[in-house]
């Protein structure tokens, strides 16, 4: 067999993912049929839970911005060529960050002030968690996969440790902080809409939507845009070249992995000032781990990282209507789903390439033909 | 003393406990990463195992067909895995997250959709799956001091799994540095196109090796529920297939460093149940969150060289193409 | 000129051929790498095939030897065709290799090597003492010795390939393919690699030597095929030819040996090398006392046998590497152990660096055009004064570079791996001179590149040197380094042998000097 044609860019971008999409929820459908329920109608549910219900779209927007943050984290480390799988330690340490700020400063501060350094807080603290395994990558040359795998391990450990101990709150059982003041809670899309004289129903939708798209922006910016990002590229593509071009390596990387750290640990605005209104333990519930196939579904662009956000915060809000509607079937789907899109758009992204490239070629070559006759 | 001595005895009973499926998924581990291939789906592998294993035994009361069922499983799982990382040449740490919460997610789904038990099983009887095997002699041995307490508490009345885990290690290291297989196994894992122009095929031998760990996989998911445990709780590897990852890296992918890494790790784990909540002299209360935390700092610092230097076979994680 | 039809081997004696090659095609995605290559070796013959990098005798190779599976054509051994579809078919049909790259196991013993794919048994221990019994009889009849429990890490490249060529003959291989199998070895090492070829073909050994180097098909090779575009251009009896007509059939017209150019007009001394040495992290030296100068408006080439110190003064001079001993003036800037230096400051310090490997060092082959013409200028105005890269700014000095330079396609936006060798080097060529360096560092400016391209080129270099630039030139092609040097100095393994002044210099004493075997003593 010769080698196939190469695949042209938009099939590339578009057709590719759509192709690896529908493979994996179509084997999920056969999983749900083998179960003994109707996939089509499960489709259904989950697009109604996701979308049409009052209030489901506040809620879907909410999962969105967890899988905004997180895929960012991937996605930066990714154009610098490194696989960052610490999202969730990173995650976890910045919701300490932002916690310890609220808990110190929202009794005496405003939320203007308050809310600021809780999100510079949780960044810092992310980035401090992300900055040590890039450290250890790029100066002493452990593989960041497996540290970042073992910083989620450690890091769970610290907040076992922190929430059942130093942090715990006066006579609870459960481990979880005091509640933040209400300067240290972010205010819901509700009411703020609400403000405006727009009814919406409430919803767990914060301003941290707001920041995940300002954020998005900023990452377009600081990838393609600036100096930094030229460099985290560079290094990402080739870092001999980056070494000859006058790009200290290491130290880019280790900037990447602060940033990624950085953009994890935001995360936890949304779900802890956002929605808990204090640090429980396992708020990052594998958000870091979906990150990464966002990330993947994303091709690491803000625009995709987008698009792919909205599918997987769509699967989490729709996936929960699952346990009403059926028997069989229950939220635990999306877990499937997820590990399907992540295998099939990641892993074997491109087994239908080869294919996909000779059709296209030969429907080029078709329409040539028929030109000329 | 004696009262120590009984103390300890029970802590390294609980280590042989504890290790029994990390040395398992070492060894598959070692296998996998040595033939070039990372597994960080040692994890998925094994809760598969633990699932399948435990719905067979429910179903037909047999634990020796359970464990083969779970075997069966796990071997699947691992051509999964194969198929992405050696056929289509995909990225091995992708491939290995993906079946991680794939295997989560489809255990439980299966589970609900079965037994309708919030995604566990029903609990076991204990004829449907494995018991302790107490070795002969026990009764005899029994009144000599020390020695029959050794013998009752540590050498006798384990798993049957268990006491294969401890057999899978000299087997092992048997295979790796003493055969043919094991020859081009280690070869593989270093320069796979060396294997190739020596005219053996890289994606078979590779192929071999990703089985081999989920067959080992399977018996520790096996030992899991039907072993150490009476049926099948989600997420019920809670991150040991992690952990046999850090003692492959801590052996330095040698089986027996990579046992012995299994035996300390098992070790810290079944320390610190013992001492949760006591008080130490000269330290105070036990820091038993630092000590489960340790198998993970010590690998980052000896991947970051602070203790030693563990290097990876040179072609791990890359794809091999002619 | 070209003649497909004659095949030296096949005419005459009754005996098919060893090797015949029938009509091999090979297309790589758009690159047709071979196109219906046909040849004919006789059996106990020594056969070169060349022709320059790229021609295609590599990629024919690993189709002879089932790395890579043709596109259509046939291979046919004593006169059966034979299907090759793996190195496994390979070894059955007789035929080892010894790749370019050795196919070895570094942490591995010699031992194991060998025995790597002829186990005997599933277990280990029976081949073992079969396998030292081999390379015992194997030693003895080739005079090949080499130590069966030593790590491969730890000999020389000449002992390891002694290795590759053990485990290319163990199991009794009639043909032996050697792919540039001199390119990193010392003179002296090769004369005992042709030794043991030699002896191989007096037991009926059939060997296929690939190279670039017309010295050594001249030296030992009975018949010859040139391979051009990856297509056959001509079979030859060695004895009936000569390096002119090989040299012609390989790049298709008469070869440009002299480069015009007027006496050079040196000016102050702008780079200085005294006593400078460096060595690898285990304390191997890889420099060991170098000194030289080069004034303003002069070349100082660099020969040497590829692997003898050229790349690491390459990567000490542009500040890729650190200097361990001795000191490094560049225009009146001292570098040494203490005060360090990275090519950031030496880009600062109006020092161009033209990389040997353009793929690795000089671009960044997913980036566009555009994007690889600011690759080391990223923060200086081209990229414009903003906090943000000016886009336009960065688009619009990569097309004056590419029309100053002949860049083509002239698109910016193309990724760096779409542009054709040449195209690739100008690019890089013009990123590094347009910034009117001092001091420009040069290595291999032509490797890969085609022959319109080396001209412009070569005039780009000189032009330079008479405007005033100290530059350092280092190249595997004497005839580069003779046709452009002002004076040459001559390295192996890692030290200077002498500097000559051009006029005094030629292929001999050069090649002599290559050899180790200092200028004084040659002359």
């Amino acid at each position: 067999m010769t080698a196939p044609p190469p695949l042209p860019k938009w099939a590339d971008l578009f057709v590719l993912p759509v192709i690896n999409l529908l493979v994996a929820f179509f084997i999920c459908g056969l999983i749900i049929l083998a179960l003994g329920e109707n996939p089509i109608s499960a489709l259904v549910v989950m697009v109604k839970g996701a979308f049409v219900y009052p209030g489901s779209l506040g809620y879907t927007l909410y999962y969105t911005t967890n899988f905004i943050f997180t895929a960012l984290a991937v996605a930066i480390a990714f154009h610098a060529m490194m696989f960052n799988i610490g999202g969730e330690g990173q995650a976890a340490l910045g919701g300490l960050g932002g916690g310890l700020v609220c808990l110190w400063l929202a009794p005496s501060l405003p939320a203007g002030i308050v809310l600021p350094l809780a999100i510079l807080g949780a960044a810092a603290f992310g980035a401090a968690w992300g900055v040590v395994p890039g450290y250890l990558q790029a100066r002493r040359g452990s593989h960041i996969v497996i540290t970042t795998i073992m910083f989620n391990f450690i890091a769970a450990s610290l907040m076992v440790w922190l929430l059942g101990g130093p942090l715990l709150q006066q006579g609870q059982q459960s481990p979880q902080t005091e509640a933040f003041e209400p300067a240290g809670q972010m205010p819901k899309m509700h009411d703020l809409l609400g403000g405006l004289g727009i009814e919406t129903t409430s919803s767990p939708l914060n301003l941290s939507f707001v920041l995940a798209l300002l954020v998005l922006v900023g990452f377009w910016v600081l990838i393609w845009r600036t100096r930094l990002g030229y460099e985290i590229r560079t290094v990402g593509h080739n870092p001999d070249a980056a070494h000859y071009a006058g790009i200290n390596v290491p130290r880019t990387i280790i900037v990447a992995m602060a940033i990624a750290g950085g953009l994890a640990g935001l995360m936890s605005i949304n779900e802890l000032q956002g929605v808990q209104h204090r640090v429980i333990l396992d708020f990052t519930a594998g958000y870091g781990f979906t990150g990464i196939a966002v990330a993947l579904m994303g091709r690491n662009h803000p625009i995709g990282i987008f698009l792919a956000s909205l599918l997987f915060g769509a699967l989490y809000q729709g996936g929960s209507e699952l346990d009403f509607e059926f028997q069989s079937i229950t939220r635990d789907m999306v877990l499937l789903i997820q590990g399907m899109i992540i295998l099939f758009s990641g892993a074997l992204a491109y087994m239908f390439n080869p294919p996909l490239a000779r059709f296209i070629a030969r429907v080029a070559a078709k329409r040539l033909e028929a030109r000329h006759v | 003393m004696s009262e120590f001595l009984f103390q300890a005895l029970l802590t390294l009973d609980g280590t042989v406990r504890v290790a029994t499926p990390l040395i398992l998924c070492a060894m598959a581990g070692m296998f996998s990463e040595r033939s070039g291939v990372i597994d960080i789906s040692l994890e998925g592998k094994l809760l598969v195992g633990a699932f399948v294993a435990a719905t067979i035994a429910y179903f037909t009361g047999s634990p020796w067909l359970a464990v083969f069922c779970a075997i069966g499983a796990s071997v699947l799982v691992a051509l999964i895995h194969g198929f992405a990382c050696i056929t289509h040449r995909g990225n091995q740490v992708v491939s290995g997250l993906a079946i991680n919460i794939l295997a989560a997610g489809v255990t439980v789904v299966v589970a609900i959709a079965l037994f309708r038990q919030g995604g566990q099983t029903p609990i076991l009887d204990r004829g449907d799956r494995f018991g302790p095997m107490e070795f002969w002699f026990v009764e005899t041995l029994d009144p000599i001091p020390m020695l029959g307490a050794v013998y009752r508490e540590f050498i006798s009345g384990h798993n049957p799994i268990t006491y294969l885990a401890l057999l899978v290690v000299p087997a092992s290291a048997y295979l790796l540095y003493r055969t043919r297989f094991g020859l081009r196994l280690r070869a593989v894992g270093e320069v796979p196109a060396a294997v190739d122009t020596a005219g053996v095929s890289v994606a078979w031998l590779r192929y071999r090796a990703v089985l081999l760990a989920g067959v080992l996989c399977g018996i520790a998911g096996a030992y899991l529920s039907i072993g150490q445990g009476a049926g099948f709780v989600p997420e019920m590897s809670a991150g040991k297939g992690y952990i046999a990852l850090a003692a492959v890296i801590f052996g330095k992918w040698r089986p027996v460093p990579a046992f012995l890494a299994c035996l300390m790790f098992g070790f810290l784990e079944a320390l610190s149940a013992r001492l949760q909540g006591i008080d130490l002299p000269l330290i105070g209360e036990a820091p038993t969150h630092l000590m489960l935390a340790l198998p993970y700092i010590m690998t980052v610092l000896l991947l970051a060289g602070f203790i030693g230097r563990a290097s990876p076979p040179a072609a791990i994680g890359v794809p091999y193409t002619k | 000129m070209v003649d497909h039809h004659t095949h030296p081997a096949s005419s005459g004696s009754g005996h098919p051929p060893a090797i015949e090659l029938r009509e091999i095609s090979k297309t790589f995605g758009t690159v047709r790498a071979n196109k219906a290559i046909s040849m004919a070796i006789g059996k106990g013959a020594i056969h070169g095939i060349v022709g320059e990098n790229g021609a295609g005798k590599s990629t024919l190779m690993n189709i002879l030897y089932g790395l890579h599976r043709a596109d259509s054509g046939d291979i046919l051994i004593d006169g059966q065709i034979t299907p090759i579809h793996s190195s496994a078919d390979a070894i059955r049909a007789g035929i080892g290799m010894v790749h370019q790259h050795f196919m070895l196991v570094p942490n591995f013993t010699v031992l194991e090597n060998v025995m790597l794919g002829s186990e005997g048994s599933p277990m280990l221990k029976p081949g073992v003492g079969e396998t030292r019994a081999l390379l015992k009889t194997l030693g003895e009849e080739f005079d090949m010795h080499v130590d069966p429990d030593a790590l491969i890490e730890d000999l020389p490249v000449g002992l390891q390939q002694r290795v590759e060529i053990i485990k290319a003959v163990k199991g009794g291989a009639r043909i032996l393919i050697l792919d540039e199998p001199t390119g990193v070895l010392t003179p002296g090492e090769a004369e005992s690699l042709f030794k043991i070829l030699r002896r191989m073909k007096q037991d009926g050994v059939t060997v296929i030597l690939i190279t670039h180097k017309l010295s050594e098909i001249m030296a030992i090779t009975d018949t010859v095929t040139v391979i051009r575009g990856g297509e056959v251009v001509g079979h030859r009896k060695t004895a009936d030819t000569n390096p002119e007509e090989l040299a012609e059939l390989m790049v298709g017209r008469k070869v440009l040996l002299r480069v015009d150019r007027g006496a050079a007009r040196p000016g102050a001394v702008l780079l200085e090398a005294d006593g400078l040495e460096c060595h690898a992290a285990d304390g191997r030296p890889l420099l060991h006392d170098i000194d030289f100068q080069i004034r303003a408006g002069e070349i100082l080439g660099i020969a040497g046998v590829a692997g003898n110190g050229q790349t690491e003064l390459l990567e000490v001079l542009s500040g890729l590497r650190p200097v361990d001993k001795g000191r490094l003036v560049v225009m009146n800037r001292t570098v040494t152990r203490q005060s360090r230096t990275d090519p950031e400051q030496m880009r600062q310090a109006h020092v161009g660096h033209i990389p040997e490997d353009r793929h690795r060092h000089g671009l960044v082959l997913a980036f566009e055009a555009r994007e690889n013409a600011v690759l080391g200028f990223h923060k200086s105005s081209v990229t414009g004064e903003g906090a943000l890269i000016d886009q336009q700014a960065m688009t619009a000095h990569c097309l004056d570079l590419m029309r100053e330079f002949d860049v083509r396609p002239p698109n910016p936006n193309l990724s760096g791996r779409n542009f054709s060798g040449g195209n690739q080097q100008k690019l890089v060529i013009a990123r590094e001179i347009d910034k009117r360096p001092r001091v420009l560092i040069v290595g291999q400016p032509t490797r890969g590149v085609d022959i319109g391209a080396i001209e412009f080129i070569h005039k780009q270099l000189i032009r330079l040197r008479d405007e005033g630039c100290a530059i350092l030139l280092v190249s595997v092609e004497l005839e580069e380094i003779l046709g452009l040097s002002d004076r040459i100095m001559v390295m192996n393994a890692g030290r200077q042998v002498g500097i000559v002044p051009c006029e005094e210099a030629d292929e001999q004493t050069l090649g002599l000097m290559m050899a180790g075997i200092r200028g004084s003593d040659a002359a």
